[in-house]
């Protein structure tokens, strides 16, 4: 057998279909098919089906040939290329992948690769149209591109409707019609702050216009009012009425909460060590640094400067080493028998992969054992990479003992801006002289064959000169301070050795290829879904080319000009047309682009876990709102922490004020996350999340129907109906439908509705019991007719089980 | 068809219960419609959960698998591997030579001395397989069960021991086999998840075991085990709020289903479908579970035959559970017993664990034959890994440490050679030497039994294939099947 079977990606002997473009029909082999690209058309195919032997990986290339250089496939001044320009039958690539012979054709049977009809088709057209190459997209320098020019130029309201619409005018497709003002306001408050909006804020901004109907998405199409200037408009709302929304949640402190809970789990933040007996430790500081940076508008290249090296900036203050924190976010162990310099490889190569994966947005995982298959990562880049995470002491956190919390040294005691009275540990980086990193021959930590070597960045990116950082500074203003020479900087910091420090200014720097666009494509997955490129976890070769390659640079280019603004991209974004549409989907749409891509229209996605909780509590009116401090305990099934040990565990609920917290701030115990959490697919954070999978399970069912926090909630919201509902059951069924869900309920959604509370009204007065037993959960208020309280939190119950009720639309 | 990630995920959030979310959401509707249909009978025959297309690869051998899971790791020198000269060696120091450049968990550092077996080995049945005496009922099965003596793993702590037990590898993120087999498969059973977990408790102060053992990784989280707990509810949030009995709840289902119904008739969001039908499979397992649970349905002779009184969370009780998964169309069910670590104290801890364990093995091996189970079940026995042929001198008494490099576990059920030992280790038994096995050959056997073949069960994440055995070699373990 070949080297097929030694490394990462193995044969399936089944048809692959490849990407988006199997869904989407637009690729280069539609009907109207536009040239084809060999970004988007043919690297895909050549690094799945070609590299695994001709392609990065040095020990197992076949015939010394690199299909993922230009040089290797088109030639060079020394080398004949295997693709001919315009000349089908000259191209030895060609030739052999349709070759009469089974045992010459390529890809060899072995590799249980193969190539389908249409895979071929498109490489025949690419070589007959000239065969063009084109650098890997994410891995060169984005220029900002020109923006397009659309077929309506009333519809834009900034230049990010220009690309959609550029598009969509290509596809010959329109943009939906802007969705009505209650949906909107509903859905940019859930995705700027996590939380819904108020009745009065739903009225405040949609008062007076389209009374929505059930559907709720087919409200007078807001186009013409949201120009940017003049306003103008139907009922007096205007772009600027949006905009003040808009401006208004951004500016909240919840806007922090919202944010953070997507970089927590990119960087893996959690209460607790993970291995083994999964002891807390102290952490949670760092969760409030996230938040506050966030609310701050911290630009980007700082807060990435501070979590990597914020204890190597000059004169560092607490809050910079708070964030240097980021560093120990990793699983640790002290389990018997740890053998130290095993555990602290598997702590280098955890540091390296979350690196990649945050930042760089690239598998580096793979290049631990080997070169990497698909990307020009040889594995001595891995341990370049370690090299520079070399000094961070995890010595003393072998110590730990047999304890919860237990000790994970380096420790600083700190308050928070957010919770200044509250003295709380944290885990802080310390830097101590580097310990040598080797080359681990396929990562074994007992192999000492391997070269040692010095803290350095890819070979395919710009290299990092030691002391040369002054140049980033002038053009990266925004960078924190000047970098200081080598022997000034905090840490018994070497000569001549690159440093975290340097690692951080190497990936803000203005013109590094991915940190902008990694970043900027989530931050439009959080709003619009999917990211431009779907993959948001590689965009190396393997992952999935931008639809919209244009605007990604360009949203990437305006990012690193505005100063890595993040609340300026954001507000850009939401307040473009493209994120005001309908979500509603028409057949043909469906048929056409069932994924979303061509973003013909907005996304329904279900609210993230922390939502659907935090959104429970707050229509409730239970929600405590307090930003900031220590981690909170949720109720939780008793002995769900059973099978904890070293110590024992016993969860002892929170009561008052923390019980009622948003889910921001829930325990996140690594070994038995919190099993609301999980059953809505909020990870473990054991390893960098980049997109959290959504599904739709029976468990998440049993949580919204039987978890004391929902049955509480709806108890509560039973409460504020009889409260402030109004007198008649119609009023109180009005108000609740519309507190819960921001609209008007339909007459046959009424009548459901009452039917559930007249039948239950009278099952609860002739069986009282059962009333009181169900208003156990929670303080009651005193002057509540108490069967008329367990029928209305049976309305409330029903109302918080509603798809729409954990939808975003 | 081979799906990537994002289609993978697509498809999913339209078919988690059925063959067409949109049938199940008519079944779902034509309930509401016709309650009475429903109430009180059994649940119409759809099956819970797809698998992939095109899967088995060939025709299976067995429908599920039990998995008897020893965590702590067991001494094969006290059950399975016979090894007279360690005997003799006992108390004499270990020769460098097995020892020198081998990881070396809690013994690092120390002088290594030979600790001979703390037990009698006999021959039973007709194979003449060896057993030690701490196991007389599982010596009973000797003519049933394949043993492998040449296991071998890549951890020496538990927990990242586990995970490659589980995973196949001990970066973390990656699906546990339960996860795969479910993925590939689907489930069959119609009011349960299609993989449950059981633990039970006993010998040495339990090792922690993680919820990541059975998790799902990157694959839909609806792959995931669920644990059945022995204490308060046997799964989570299955029981109603106090105050709502089974036809209040039933109300309020059917209340929301009726709303998100008329929602739907405006969205059009297949999405709502599957909820729909989410729900009506939660109303069915909370219908069910108890029942599951309640053992007390089971003859007194059942009951003794395992050694349990009821559900009380015993090893011997929740092998009866696994018999009533099984019955019940559940395809993986893993059982944990966690007091096998001992470092210390060996003789006295494998005298309970042993007592704990022993006789209902044999007794969920015996009753699945009687019920004509056994031929469609791989009962799958063993830990994380195994121990050192060294004395450890933690406890009162001698005790070993943690081992990689040779362990033993056995095989018994459909398409298993009973009555085989495989392997063999060297004369002090540290080393695997013969017909060596790695845990991925484990994998890709009881794939390959339930007719997966390993090579071509993937799943495309971070645009790479993965697998539950990874890219390193891994091959069914042949010599042990029919």
């Amino acid at each position: 057998m070949k080297s097929v079977t030694r490394c990462c990606v193995i044969g399936v002997v089944l048809e692959l279909c490849s990407g988006f473009s199997a869904r989407l029909a637009v690729a280069a082999d539609a009907p109207t098919s536009p040239p084809v690209s060999f970004q988007r058309d043919i690297r895909p195919i050549l690094s799945d089906k070609c590299f695994f032997c001709h392609g990065p990986d040095e020990k197992h290339r076949e015939e010394d040939l690199r299909l993922d250089l230009r040089a290797g496939l088109l030639g060079d001044d020394t080398v004949k290329g295997v693709v001919i320009p315009g000349k089908l039958e000259a191209s030895k690539l060609w030739k052999k992948i349709v070759h009469e012979d089974s045992e010459l054709r390529m890809p060899p049977a072995e590799s249980g690769k193969t190539l389908n009809d249409r895979e071929r088709g498109l490489i025949r057209r690419w070589i007959e149209q000239g065969a063009e190459w084109q650098e890997h997209w994410s891995f060169s320098a984005s220029k900002r591109p020109a923006v397009p020019k659309v077929s309506d130029p009333s519809w834009p309201s900034n230049d990010i409707d220009r690309f959609v619409l550029a598009r969509l005018d290509r596809e010959g497709l329109k943009p939906s019609p802007s969705a009505d003002a209650r949906t909107l306001i509903r859905r940019v408050s859930f995705d700027l702050t996590g939380l819904p909006p108020t009745w009065e804020e739903v009225e405040a901004f949609a008062g007076g216009r389209d009374n929505a109907d059930a559907g709720g998405t087919r409200g007078a199409p807001l186009t013409s009012r949201q120009k940017p200037s003049p306003p103008r408009g139907e009922g007096g709302r205007s772009f600027r009425d949006w905009e003040e929304v808009v401006d208004r949640l951004i500016a909240s402190p919840h806007f922090g909460e919202r944010m953070a809970i997507h970089w927590l789990d990119l960087v893996r933040f959690a209460d607790t060590v993970g291995y083994h007996g999964d002891q807390e430790h102290p952490i949670s500081p760092y969760r409030d640094w996230v938040i506050q940076a966030f609310s701050d508008n911290m630009p980007f290249d700082r807060f990435t400067t501070e979590q990597l090296a914020g204890d190597l900036l000059p004169e560092a203050t607490v809050e910079q080493k708070i964030a240097s924190g980021y560093n120990r976010l990793l699983q640790t162990s002290h389990e018997g028998g740890v053998q130290q310099k095993e555990y602290l490889a598997k702590y280098s190569a955890d540091r390296v992969r979350n690196f990649g994966a945050v930042w760089l947005g690239v598998t580096l995982g793979c290049a631990e054992c080997h070169d990497h298959k698909f990307d020009p990562f040889p594995q001595r880049d891995f341990y370049r990479l370690a090299a520079f995470f070399a000094d961070v002491d995890d010595l003393q956190s072998f110590k730990g003992g047999d304890t919860t919390p237990t000790k994970r040294e380096p420790e600083m005691q700190v308050t928070t801006r957010l919770a200044p009275n509250e003295k709380r540990r944290t885990m802080v980086t310390v830097s101590i002289k580097p310990r040598p990193i080797r080359v681990l021959s396929r990562g074994d930590w007992m192999d000492e064959t391997g070269d040692i070597v010095e803290p350095g960045v890819p070979g395919v990116f710009r290299q990092i000169v030691v002391g040369e950082q002054a140049d980033d500074r002038e053009r990266s203003p925004l960078t924190p301070g000047p970098s200081p020479p080598a022997g000034a900087r905090g840490g018994p910091q070497l000569a001549g050795r690159a440093t975290r420090l340097d690692l951080a200014r190497w990936l803000t720097s203005p013109d590094h290829p991915l940190t902008s666009r990694v970043f900027v494509n989530r931050l439009w997955k959080m709003f619009f879904g999917k990211g431009l490129a779907s993959s948001l976890d590689d965009v190396g070769s393997q992952g999935e080319a931008p639809v919209h390659p244009e605007l990604l640079d360009w949203l990437a280019a305006e990012f690193v000009a505005s100063g890595w603004d993040v609340k300026h991209m954001v507000k850009l974004i939401v307040t473009s047309q493209a994120y005001q549409q309908a979500s509603l989907e028409t057949p043909a749409l469906r048929q056409r682009d069932p994924d979303n891509r061509l973003i013909a229209r907005q996304s329904r996605p279900r609210l993230d876990a922390e939502f659907i909780r935090d959104n429970a509590l707050a229509t409730s009116g239970l929600l405590v709102r307090t930003v900031g401090g220590r981690s909170t305990r949720p109720y939780q099934p008793d002995g769900y922490y059973q099978h904890l040990n070293f110590p024992k565990r016993t969860y002892v609920a929170d009561t008052g004020e923390h019980q009622y917290r948003r889910a921001v701030y829930t325990h996140w115990q690594r070994c038995y996350l919190h099993p609301m959490l999980k059953a809505f697919d909020a990870p473990s954070r054991e390893e960098c999340t980049a997109e959290r999978a959504v599904s739709n399970t029976p468990q998440a069912a049993l949580v919204l129907l039987n978890d004391p926090t929902f049955v509480e909630s709806a108890r509560a919201f039973a409460g504020r109906i009889l409260r402030d509902g109004g007198a008649t059951t119609d009023d109180r069924l009005g108000w609740a439908w519309r507190t819960a869900l921001s609209r008007e309920p339909s007459s046959r959604e009424m009548s459901a509705l009452r039917s559930l509370l007249d039948h239950d009204l009278s099952e609860f007065q002739q069986d009282r019991a059962s009333a009181e037993k169900l208003l156990k959960a929670g303080p009651l208020p005193a002057d509540t007719d108490r069967i008329e309280l367990a029928a209305w939190t049976s309305v409330a119950r029903a109302i918080f089980n509603l798809n729409e009720f954990i939808t975003r639309n | 068809m081979f799906l990537d990630r994002s289609e993978r995920l697509h498809e999913n959030r339209r078919s988690f219960l059925g063959q067409s979310a949109a049938g199940l959401g008519s079944v779902a509707l034509a309930n509401l419609l016709q309650p009475e249909l429903f109430a009180g009978t059994q649940p119409s025959a759809v099956a819970n959960t797809p698998g992939v297309a095109g899967l088995p690869h060939h025709l299976p051998r067995i429908k599920r698998v039990i998995f008897l899971y020893m965590s702590g790791g067991p001494s094969q020198f006290e059950t399975f591997d016979h090894k007279p000269v360690l005997a003799e060696m006992d108390g004499k120091p270990m020769p460098e030579s097995y020892t020198k450049g081998q990881p070396i968990a809690q013994l690092q550092g120390q002088a290594l001395k030979c600790f001979g077996p703390q037990a009698k080995f006999r021959k039973y049945g007709q194979s003449g397989q060896e057993f030690s005496d701490f196991l007389p009922w599982t010596a009973r099965l000797a003519d049933d069960i394949a043993i492998i003596r040449s296991m071998t793993t890549d951890q020496i702590n538990h927990d990242p021991a586990h995970t490659v037990m589980n995973t196949g590898t001990s970066i973390s993120g990656r699906p546990s086999m339960g996860a795969w087999v479910q993925y590939g498969l689907g489930s069959e059973a119609q009011n349960l998840p299609g993989f449950v977990v059981l633990t039970s408790q006993g010998g040495r102060n339990p090792q922690p075991i993680s919820s990541r053992q059975w998790h799902s990784g990157f694959l839909p989280s609806r792959f995931q085990g669920m644990e059945f707990s022995s204490t308060g509810d046997p799964v989570h949030y299955v029981r109603n709020p106090a105050g709502i009995t089974t036809e209040r709840q039933r109300r309020l289902i059917d209340t929301v289903t009726e709303l998100n119904g008329l929602r739907n008739e405006e969205v059009q969001n297949p999405e709502v479908e599957t909820r729909i039908a989410a729900y009506e499979m939660a109303f069915r397992m909370q219908a069910s579970v108890p029942g599951l649970m309640d053992i007390s349905d089971e003859p007194p002779h059942v009951l003794d035959m395992y050694g349990t009184k009821g559900a009380d969370g015993s090893f011997a009780a929740n092998c009866l559970l696994a018999r009533r998964l099984a019955e019940r169309g559940v395809r993986f069910i893993q059982l944990y017993h966690r007091g096998w670590d001992h470092h210390g104290d060996l003789v006295p801890y494998m005298t309970t664990c042993c007592g704990l364990t022993d006789k209902p093995t044999w007794a969920l091996i015996t009753d699945l034959k009687r019920r004509g189970m056994l031929d469609d079940t791989l009962i799958i026995w063993g830990g994380e890994f195994g121990r050192t042929p060294m004395f450890q001198g933690k406890g009162q008494y001698p005790g070993r440490d943690h081992h990689i490099k040779s362990m033993s576990m056995w095989l018994c059920g459909g398409g298993i050679r009973g009555g085989l030992t495989l392997g063999a280790t060297d004369d002090l038994g540290y080393h695997a030497v013969q017909d060596i096995c790695h845990v991925r050959d484990l994998h890709a056997t009881l794939l390959h039994l339930l007719g997966i073949d390993h090579r071509k069960l993937a799943f495309k994440y971070q645009g790479l294939d993965f697998r539950l055995t990874g890219v390193l070699p891994a091959k069914v373990i042949q010599p042990v099947l029919v």
